[in-house]
């Protein structure tokens, strides 16, 4: 379309005539997500220390679930397979860590804050850019954010996953081995985290299209306009539940692995 | 009697620079009350589009103290009057004189847009039946009063300049409006993405946080485009299970 008749100048890097504290909240979102990415690396790649047997404890690290392959006896499969390459590092974490980073990573919210955050395009509303050149989403690399919804699906696998693993960790063994029910301060942290991330992974953009927003006559279809009510609520919130669900799922392998080592003990509180 | 720095931009195309004005302010004034008052006692010659003084127009639209804003909403209360409140033109639209910019541009991009394209009636009477439900949706994109705020804040016109690729904001909530709409027939989802640039939007969500009529401009218009976009082009396995999906 040829619309424009337009002259106007950019303006240099952090260029603005706003007041006030404008680059505090991208700071805040920079140092927010570094903590998390390199905490979750490190944790990603230690390979131990990831679930609780102890004192009867049945809880295992939301960052190694669903556990493919592990010494753990949540493990689907057993230990390492045989096959594994000796040269290529091996942790149950990074078998299965690639999709819920990639649900963040294409996440509507996360898009618009690290791309203001990491790569200052733009720094902040109405604040000059570092460069002249703009590609946006509108081709590659970016245009791959588009397979956001194939994470989603991933993503809802995963919740169903958490949510086993919490009700897992309602059940205690005791000196006999059988089974009984009880709720100790790492059932909680754990159930905690599955409805945090389920209010994030169930108020995603794209779900919110597929359960019943490509729709233009919603009222024709009831059961997709009464999903459509519930994930537009979540959806409203959705930045809340980004941050809440990504310092709790952080904080739970910190407890898990803490108890583990013995350095915090699990209080049974039922 | 109080009084307070205005720091305005005059000039035209050509180039200018801020002007500073010290003016006398009173309890309730908002900042188009203060450039009024400098008008007419200061720099009869300042130019500056307004009308309704209520915020239903969208004509006095201008940068205070950087953030796009309407000059009617802006409360003087709002801003600290410590340090002079600058006020100059959208920066994303060509200056003409002072505070006015051309905003013509917007005019040729909405023409371009294809209409409303209603399905045949549904009683003889010539009228149509629609659940409030289906419209409250596009209710919302209804509300645009059109001062083009959204249009001057979005960086990819506002820095990047890609007016000739990138509808902007404004329109794609006057699309969205239309795609949403439970009467309209018409498909502009390969014009959204070819012609519209829908593409170069990535979600900061300025618009949305300058609209004065507090349209949830990238939640509820652009994301939903994108998702329709997706649909159409992106999404292999969907277009596979629409194959598969009876016809209505």
């Amino acid at each position: 379309m040829s619309y424009a008749n337009v002259s106007l100048k950019q303006r240099s890097f952090g260029e603005t005539m706003r007041r006030g504290a404008w680059w505090a909240q991208p700071l805040l979102v920079f140092l927010g997500l570094s903590t998390f990415l390199v905490y979750s690396t490190w944790a990603a790649f230690q390979g131990t220390h990831y679930w609780l047997d102890q004192n009867g404890a049945n809880y295992l690290s939301p960052f190694y679930s669903p556990e493919i392959f592990g010494s753990s006896p949540h493990a689907f499969f057993g230990s390492k397979p045989a096959w594994w390459p000796s040269w290529l590092l091996f942790s149950p974490a990074l078998l299965v860590l690639w999709a819920p980073a990639g649900f963040r990573l294409t996440c509507y919210y996360y898009r618009g804050a690290y791309y203001k955050a990491f790569w200052a395009d733009p720094p902040a509303c109405a604040v000059g850019e570092p460069r002249k050149g703009y590609l946006g989403e509108n081709s590659f690399p970016l245009i791959m954010q588009n397979i956001h919804r194939y994470f989603l699906y991933l993503a809802i696998l995963f919740i169903l996953i958490l949510a086993h693993d919490a009700w897992n960790a309602m059940w205690f063994s005791d000196a006999a081995g059988s089974k009984h029910f009880g709720i100790g301060v790492g059932t909680i942290v754990l159930t905690v985290n599955v409805i945090l991330l389920g209010s994030y992974t169930f108020g995603c953009h794209s779900l919110r299209h597929l359960i019943g927003g490509f729709l233009d006559e919603i009222s024709k279809a009831p059961v997709c306009a009464k999903s459509y009510s519930c994930v537009s609520c979540l959806n409203r919130r959705h930045m809340l539940w980004a941050w809440t669900s990504l310092f709790w799922v952080g904080f739970s392998d910190l407890y898990v692995r803490l108890c583990s080592m013995g350095i915090w003990h699990d209080w049974k509180i039922l | 009697m109080r009084t307070a720095v205005f720091k305005i931009w005059r000039g035209d195309e050509n180039g200018g620079n801020f002007v500073d004005y010290t003016t006398e302010i009173s309890e309730g004034m908002v900042v188009l009350d203060a450039v009024h008052d400098i008008q007419a006692k200061q720099a009869n010659d300042l130019a500056c589009r307004w009308n309704c003084k209520a915020g239903r127009c969208g004509s006095c639209s201008a940068e205070i103290n950087g953030m796009p804003k309407l000059m009617c909403m802006t409360r003087l209360d709002e801003l600290p009057l410590d340090e002079p409140v600058t006020i100059e033109p959208m920066r994303a639209f060509p200056r003409i004189r002072d505070l006015a910019t051309d905003l013509s541009w917007n005019y040729r991009v909405k023409k371009r847009i294809k209409k409303f394209k209603p399905r045949p009636p549904d009683a003889p009477d010539g009228t149509w039946r629609v659940t409030q439900a289906d419209i409250d949706r596009v209710r919302e994109f209804r509300k645009c009063i059109e001062c083009f705020l959204c249009q001057d804040v979005c960086h990819v016109l506002r820095e990047h300049h890609k007016h000739e690729e990138f509808v902007g904001p404004r329109f794609l909530v006057h699309v969205a409006g239309l795609e949403m709409h439970p009467l309209d027939t018409e498909d502009r989802l390969t014009e959204l993405k070819r012609a519209g640039g829908i593409g170069y939007c990535n979600i900061t969500k300025c618009c949305t946080k300058v609209c004065p009529e507090s349209i949830t401009i990238t939640d509820n218009a652009i994301i939903p485009l994108k998702e329709r976009v997706v649909d159409e082009f992106y999404d292999p396995l969907g277009t596979l299970l629409k194959l598969f999906r009876p016809k209505s």
